[in-house]
């Protein structure tokens, strides 16, 4: 196009690398001076810019590579970027100024290096055997994601925060995973040896193996990788070894192109390295001494750099304090500055409950905190940080400091908490981005934003690690925003914990009792209410099937009663009739049972079942033991559990009938009465398409053909009419039964409390449920399995037992006064 | 504290912790519902919802309040008042609790002579 910018010739800006330094930079450049550069951007990987934090959390399947991208494709072409990728740039010329890609020569005026880090591998025999990986990049997560679908052994060498955060992944993902680590304690570059300690006790816990002091000598195998040989003669077993010992600058082309290089590409505080129009920025640099593998100092050098780049001569890059936190779900872990006091003139003051698994230490220098570690409970981290950044005096509060923010503020500490208004614009927010308060409310005014996402998408606040989500929400609700729909809201006012991030806990540590989780997950009141303790009653009942026991006023009353209530404080009674087939010993032990006790209504179902309704509390177990007499038993009517599977006569009777449908209903009921689930499930089994069963609109469904059985799922005919989607068609009933108990099991362990299939299956979409049912048949034939095992304490009639006397005091009065 | 005549109605180990039982009034009468809290205490209320007259004593005891287990309004158990936004109280029955045993107010139960 022929306009203005075209004609002034603007100056070529080359950016080696398109990770996260690399394009920050560019984006910081781009705020300031969006017109100065013709910029193009050569990446190695055939990617777009990802947030390279963020691999394990595609590893440990929580996101997608699509979910990690930071600028996609169209973003270089909208914003006028040339970008290059899948190629190498194989030499630089200072002199000549150019570099040379795929052959081709390239002039520049400025070039900005950000070549990133290579994985550190120290000469171990056997490194270039097949099933050895880095964990580096998209490549190595997607080859360690199909290994991990094709082997069950792996072993990560290197027990630092890459390195766990690896076995946690692999773990996640199926497989059994063993930690190398040379050092006696993990992660011992961030945590000192208590925390340490007590990180990995929880790891092990989740049924991650540890060698500690292991030096690896060599990987075994011939064809491919079979296992880690240490120094000290231990032999560990693996189809996966993963190496994450570290990670050194990639300093190969500045040192070709005779750059001043130490371990990293030396740079001044302007960014600049040894040759005049040649800057450097993130992992491949070194600046005074030091070199980074943390975002927060990096993204100051890309600030730095594009501030430089835009023509500011007076920017510099003062390192900030920079803190780490582990991607691991469920595990607190937080350090900041220095871990240790390094002489007699700096204080450590630390808590240790190590029953509880909390550990905080906080390190002082001059009444000035410069290092802190926490595990447990890592809350109080950002402030820490804080205090950190602005060198605050802390001897007022220092008594309270390691009890944490509250605590020192109740004690005299500057208190600014999430009090909005009188935070000052100077704050910063985002400790990753480095975006103050101030920016955000600019960023805000400026664009008119409304949501957390757009915020984000605007000045990244919040958009790394996520710890601040929580303070930006907040300036935006405090400017009339509407602050986002959160996908696990808090279960109710007792706590901020969703559902799903209860149950994940749930299983991760080991809680078994709703006091342990109210206490884990700091519920906010005593007793939990009527919403949180069912819903925990059930997630417990539903993770320790064996050995939970059931708390009886955690239940509704229905569940407890084992009786419907209804409007005037009586009960109804419907017993099971399995398939909805009766017979004339149970017809008349209804109809003498509804005589003897003066029930005054009975009804048919739309289940195909009996109700009798009006009994009184008192009598209920009186009828029960008359109805057990005839060999019926619960109905479940009043469970979140199964109620019913209906059913149509089928090929037994009927002339359109493919299969036995009654039959086969019959037999699902009999698999499935018993367990309990997030909300009531009905099924129905149909004999022909014509599906008088209305299977269509069940939770699930069985619809008969010539060839076999469809089944479908997550239909409702209640208040929103929701039509099943089509799960599979099998060709057995063995199948079908197979294929029931799964899909039974994943919506116990994966459904919220009292959300029904319907709006889970819409939720998670039917591609899901077909992915772990369908498409894995070893995960359908496990859910299978522990389908059964959560059937067998639960397959009990509960009338018959309290006919015998059971939970008597539920029935009885208290006592009867005159 | 109420000094009036007291009627025994059963011992606190009768009562489930965070659950409630009935006790019968002579004829005819409301129901009251007796509760013990997580820690212990006991409370009685008329087991009676002021929203649609449900059964308090088959709700769920939470803390020191109770939820109906017909529409879930929850009622503290020391005042009886519905908690916010609903509106509505129920009457309170004085309880207290000697040697493991819970004796409820004569006076409130509307009983005659059975001292304690």
């Amino acid at each position: 196009m022929d306009t203005y910018l075209e004609k002034v010739p603007r100056e070529r800006l080359v950016v080696v690398g398109n990770g996260m330094a690399a394009m920050r930079t560019v984006e910081e450049l781009l705020r300031r001076a969006p017109d100065r550069y013709r910029i193009t951007v050569i990446g190695a990987e055939p990617h777009p810019n990802y947030n390279r934090i963020m691999l394990s959390s595609v590893l440990a399947g929580e996101k997608t590579v699509d979910e990690i991208v930071i600028n996609p494709f169209d973003w270089y072409e909208e914003t006028g970027i040339e970008l290059i990728t899948g190629s190498q740039v194989t030499a630089i010329d200072p002199g000549a100024k150019t570099v040379t890609v795929g052959g081709e020569t390239r002039a520049y005026d400025k070039l900005l290096l950000a070549t990133g880090s290579k994985p550190l591998a120290p000469p171990i025999p056997g490194l270039g055997l097949p099933g050895v990986h880095a964990f580096r990049d998209i490549a190595d997560v997607e080859a360690m994601i199909a290994a991990s679908g094709k082997h069950h052994r792996a072993v990560v060498i290197g027990g630092g925060l890459l390195g766990l955060e690896a076995a946690w992944g692999l773990k996640r993902r199926g497989m059994a995973v063993a930690v190398v680590h040379l050092m006696p304690t993990l992660m011992d570059r961030q945590l000192d040896t208590a925390a340490g300690e007590l990180l990995q006790r929880d790891l092990d816990a989740r049924g991650i193996a540890f060698f500690t002091n292991g030096q690896t000598e060599e990987i075994i195998g011939t064809e491919r990788a079979e296992g880690v040989q240490l120094a000290d003669g231990r032999e560990i077993p693996a189809d996966l070894v993963v190496l994450a010992i570290g990670i050194r600058p990639n300093i190969d082309l500045a040192r070709a192109a005779k750059l001043e290089i130490n371990r990293g590409i030396l740079v001044g505080d302007d960014m600049r390295t040894s040759a005049p129009d040649i800057y450097a920025v993130g992992e491949c640099i070194e600046h005074n001494g030091q070199v980074f593998g943390l975002v927060a100092p990096i993204w100051e050098q890309a600030k730095v750099c594009g501030a430089r780049l835009a023509g500011d001569d007076e920017a510099a890059y003062v390192p900030p304090p920079v803190f780490t936190m582990l991607k691991i779900t469920g595990i607190d872990v937080f350090s900041a500055g220095a871990l240790a006091a390094a002489d007699e003139a700096d204080d450590e003051i630390t808590l240790h409950d190590a029953k509880r698994g909390v550990y905080k230490k906080v390190v002082l220098r001059d009444n000035r905190v410069v290092g802190s570690v926490l595990y447990g409970s890592a809350a109080d981290g950002p402030w820490y940080v804080q205090l950190m950044r602005e060198k605050a005096d802390v001897s007022a509060f220092r008594d309270q400091l390691v009890f944490g923010r509250a605590f020192a503020e109740a004690a005299g500490a500057p208190a600014a908490a999430l009090d909005i208004a009188a935070m000052p614009d100077s704050e910063q927010i985002c400790d990753c981005n480095g975006v103050t308060k101030g920016r955000i409310r600019e960023i805000i005014a400026a664009r008119g934003l409304s949501t957390l996402d757009a915020v984000r998408a605007h000045t990244k606040a919040s958009a790394s690690c996520g710890q601040c989500t929580a303070k930006v929400e907040a300036i935006l609700a405090h400017m009339g925003g509407t602050v986002v729909h959160n996908p696990d809201p808090p279960m109710c006012n007792c706590t901020d914990h969703g559902h799903d991030s209860v149950r994940a806990s749930i299983l991760a540590r080991g809680l078994m009792t709703i006091a342990e989780i109210r206490e884990a997950l700091g519920w906010k009141t005593a007793d939990g209410c009527q919403k949180c303790r069912p819903a925990l009653n059930y997630y417990l009942v539903c993770a320790w099937p064996a050995t939970y026991r059931d708390d009886p006023q955690s239940r509704f009353i229905n569940e407890r009663a084992h009786a419907n209530i209804q409007k005037d404080g009586t009960f109804s009674v419907v017993p099971r009739m399995w398939g909805g087939l009766t017979n004339p010993t149970e017809l008349r032990a209804i109809a003498n049972a509804v005589e003897k006790y003066a029930i005054p209504t009975v009804k048919i179902t739309g289940g195909q079942r009996i109700d009798m309704l009006g009994v009184g509390k008192d009598q209920l177990p009186n009828v029960w033991a008359d109805l057990n007499q005839a060999g019926l038993v619960s109905g479940h009517a009043y469970a979140k559990g199964l109620r019913t599977v209906k059913t149509c006569v089928g090929s037994e009777w009927c002339r359109f009938g493919t299969q036995d449908s009654t039959g086969l209903g019959v037999k699902i009921e009999q698999m499935c009465w018993g367990s309990w689930t997030p909300h009531k499930v009905k099924l129905a089994v149909s004999g022909c398409p014509r599906n008088c069963a209305e299977a269509t609109i069940k939770d699930i469904g069985v619809v008969c053909v010539d060839a076999g059985y469809d089944i479908v799922v997550g239909g409702n005919g209640g208040i929103e009419v929701r039509v099943t989607d089509h799960l599979v068609r099998v060709a057995t009933e063995a199948e079908v039964l197979e294929y029931v108990g799964a899909v039974l099991q994943l919506y116990r362990e994966e459904a919220r409390y009292l959300e029904r299939t319907a709006p889970w299956v819409a939720r998670r979409g039917i591609e899901y449920v077909r992915e772990r049912l369908v498409d894995d048949s070893d995960n359908r034939r496990a859910l299978y399995a522990r389908f059964h095992e959560s059937q067998l304490p639960v397959q009990i009639d509960p009338w018959r037992q309290r006919a015998g006397g059971a939970e008597a005091h539920e029935y009885r009065a208290l006592a009867e006064v005159e | 504290m109420p000094s009036d005549r007291w009627v025994e109605v059963g011992r606190l180990v009768d009562i489930p912790r965070r659950g409630a039982r009935r006790v019968k009034g002579a004829g005819g009468d409301v129901p009251v519902a007796v509760f013990r809290t997580a820690d212990d205490r006991v409370f009685a209320l008329v087991d009676r919802c002021p929203h649609k007259a449900g059964p308090l004593s088959e709700g769920i005891v939470q803390g020191c309040a109770i939820a109906c287990p017909l529409h879930g309004w929850v009622i503290d158990l020391e005042t009886g008042e519905a908690e916010a936004p609903d509106e509505g109280r129920v009457p309170v029955v004085p309880v207290r609790v000697r040697a493991g045993r819970v004796f409820l107010s004569a006076a409130a139960l509307g009983v005659g002579e059975r001292a304690a």
